[in-house]
């Protein structure tokens, strides 16, 4: 059985049709990634797998359970870092940890969490003391203070330096060889290529193309991820590609 | 029936009340602010003095009441606001729904820490004006926190509303500062009630924090505080509590 089913999702607000139609399945210990332009809807549909947003049609199972009706569970077991969000201005890099810490059953060792992201030095810092970088370094470790079994991560190393996006590709891959089902939404399609076992790539709120990055190159006949994503999403810049 | 609080509970309230000691304006304008005024007003001989106008009592006596309506006004409508308007601005509220906690327990933190800082704000005045000023402590105590607690359902339901509809911190502030004058005049900030003409004393007697510090001067000094303030103060509560419920957004 996969851990992250999802089954012909739809989700619109209002008029506006963010998920069309979504269908793809994560197996135990996959590191998984969502694809797409911006707009595509993979915030969206990540969203409905953490349990924040109802879908409007198809089905959803993490864990075996249905993320909106059984929240309470699935929040002890998933952990989620968020595209867009922040912490209070004064609450500091160590309280910050603690404070999640507080709200599992099993708990990391924050201390540990915060060496492994390279925090340790911003333990007294305050929130709004930090740089993009280090926020965002923040917000993985607070969807890792949960031991969780499955790991969502929206955007995982926007906003990293070069040596940060290797070290947080080092964790991802530490986890999952921990037993950790990780699905993950970037942008770099060269840590897609590198990170990633398998990778939808959403369009218009459709998945356009399912597969490893290397049959997905291979099959479009181009040398990198990245020319297949642009093959498949922007065939308008089909002079622009270098094939 | 289980009374005990929660770990991941008292875990948020203890960081929102660390959060709510490190603004400096929070702590002035709700501990320092109140004091201020009480002891300009308390160092005005004539305050000190039994006043006709007032139906013999010092105006001293009939100003800690307003004071204690200043202090909950102050934190619900003040302070409040923009701290839930900002947490659902910037996403804090969401990542909160990730957790195993639910972003109610931010607002139950929220709420207990207000009113542990009103608490403490009240008993400062209330210490001050009692060693200073002479000012007795409530005759009738019990009617006392019964019209306090009144006050801060119609108060903090009236803050929890404009938290419901500001979109970001900065407009529940400025709507929060925009509502707290002219409640305050009503509660004679300025003006006490009783020297307040008849008809605008009626108008107060309506308005929240009139009623608040109606019912509050009657049970400072002696009697119950009075039915009509109690029940002005209550449906305020009500509907603005139920307002706040119904239009709260997460995100
Ligand atoms: N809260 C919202 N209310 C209304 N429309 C929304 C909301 N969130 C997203 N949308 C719309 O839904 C569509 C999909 O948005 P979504 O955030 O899921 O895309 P995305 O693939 O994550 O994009 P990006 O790569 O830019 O993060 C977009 O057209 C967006 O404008
Ligand atoms: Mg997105």
């Amino acid at each position: 059985m996969p851990v992250i089913s999802v089954e012909h999702l739809r989700k619109q607000y209002g008029e506006r049709v963010a998920v069309a139609d979504v269908s793809f399945a994560v197996e135990a210990g996959e590191i998984f990634g969502l694809l797409g332009p911006n707009g595509a809807g993979k915030t969206t549909a990540v969203e409905c797998v953490a349990g924040l947003r109802v879908p409007d049609g198809g089905t959803v199972r993490v864990l075996g359970l249905d993320p909106h009706r059984d929240g309470a569970e699935l929040h002890q077991r998933v952990g989620v870092q968020l595209q867009a969000s922040e912490l209070p201005e004064r609450m500091r890099v160590g309280e910050a940890l603690d404070l999640h810490c507080a709200f599992y059953r099993d708990p990391a060792d924050p201390d540990r969490l915060l060496d492994l992201l390279g925090l340790t030095e911003q333990r007294g810092v305050a929130f709004k003391k930090l740089s993009g970088g280090q926020r965002q370094r923040l917000s993985i470790a607070l969807a890792l203070v949960g031991n969780p079994e499955v790991a969502l991560l929206d955007e995982l190393t926007t906003g990293l330096d070069p040596g940060a996006r290797r070290e947080a590709w080092a964790l991802i891959r530490a986890i999952r060889d921990s037993g950790v089902t990780v699905l993950l939404v970037t942008h770099f399609m060269d840590e897609a290529q590198r990170l990633c076992d398998r990778v939808a790539v959403v369009d218009r709120g459709r998945v356009v193309a399912l597969d490893s990055p290397a049959e997905l190159t291979a099959s479009l006949g181009v040398p990198t991820l990245e020319d297949a994503f642009l093959a498949l999403t922007r065939p308008d810049l089909a002079e622009l590609l270098d094939r | 029936m289980n009374m005990t609080i929660s770990a991941p509970t008292k875990a948020l309230a203890r960081m929102e009340a660390r959060l709510f000691l490190r603004e400096p304006a929070a702590l002035f304008w709700t501990l320092g602010f109140p004091l201020i005024i009480l002891v300009a007003v308390g160092a005005v001989p004539s305050s000190r003095e039994a006043s006709r106008s007032l139906g013999g009592a010092r105006f001293i006596d009939v100003y800690v009441p307003v004071l204690a309506a200043f202090i909950i006004a102050m934190l619900a409508l003040n302070a409040l606001p923009p701290v839930l308007a900002g947490y659902r601005e910037r996403g804090i509220l969401r990542r909160l729904a990730t957790t195993p906690v639910s972003p109610t327990r931010v607002l139950g933190a929220q709420l207990a820490v207000q009113a542990a800082a009103a608490v403490v704000a009240l008993v400062l005045v209330l210490a001050v004006a009692r060693i200073a000023f002479d000012v007795p402590l409530p005759s009738e105590p019990v009617g006392y926190v019964i019209a306090l607690v009144f006050t801060a359902a119609a108060l903090f339901g009236i803050g929890l509303t404009i938290a419901a509809l500001a979109p970001t911190a900065r407009v529940a502030n400025a709507a929060g500062a925009v509502l707290f004058f002219p409640l305050m005049f009503f509660a004679g900030l300025w003006l006490p009630r009783a020297e307040m003409p008849a008809g605008l004393r009626h108008v107060s007697d309506g308005t929240p924090l009139g009623a608040a510090v109606g019912a509050l001067q009657d049970a400072a000094s002696g009697s119950w505080p009075g039915a009509l303030h109690l029940a002005v103060l209550a449906a305020y509560g009500l509907a603005f509590g139920v307002l706040a419920i119904r239009l709260f957004r997460w995100e």
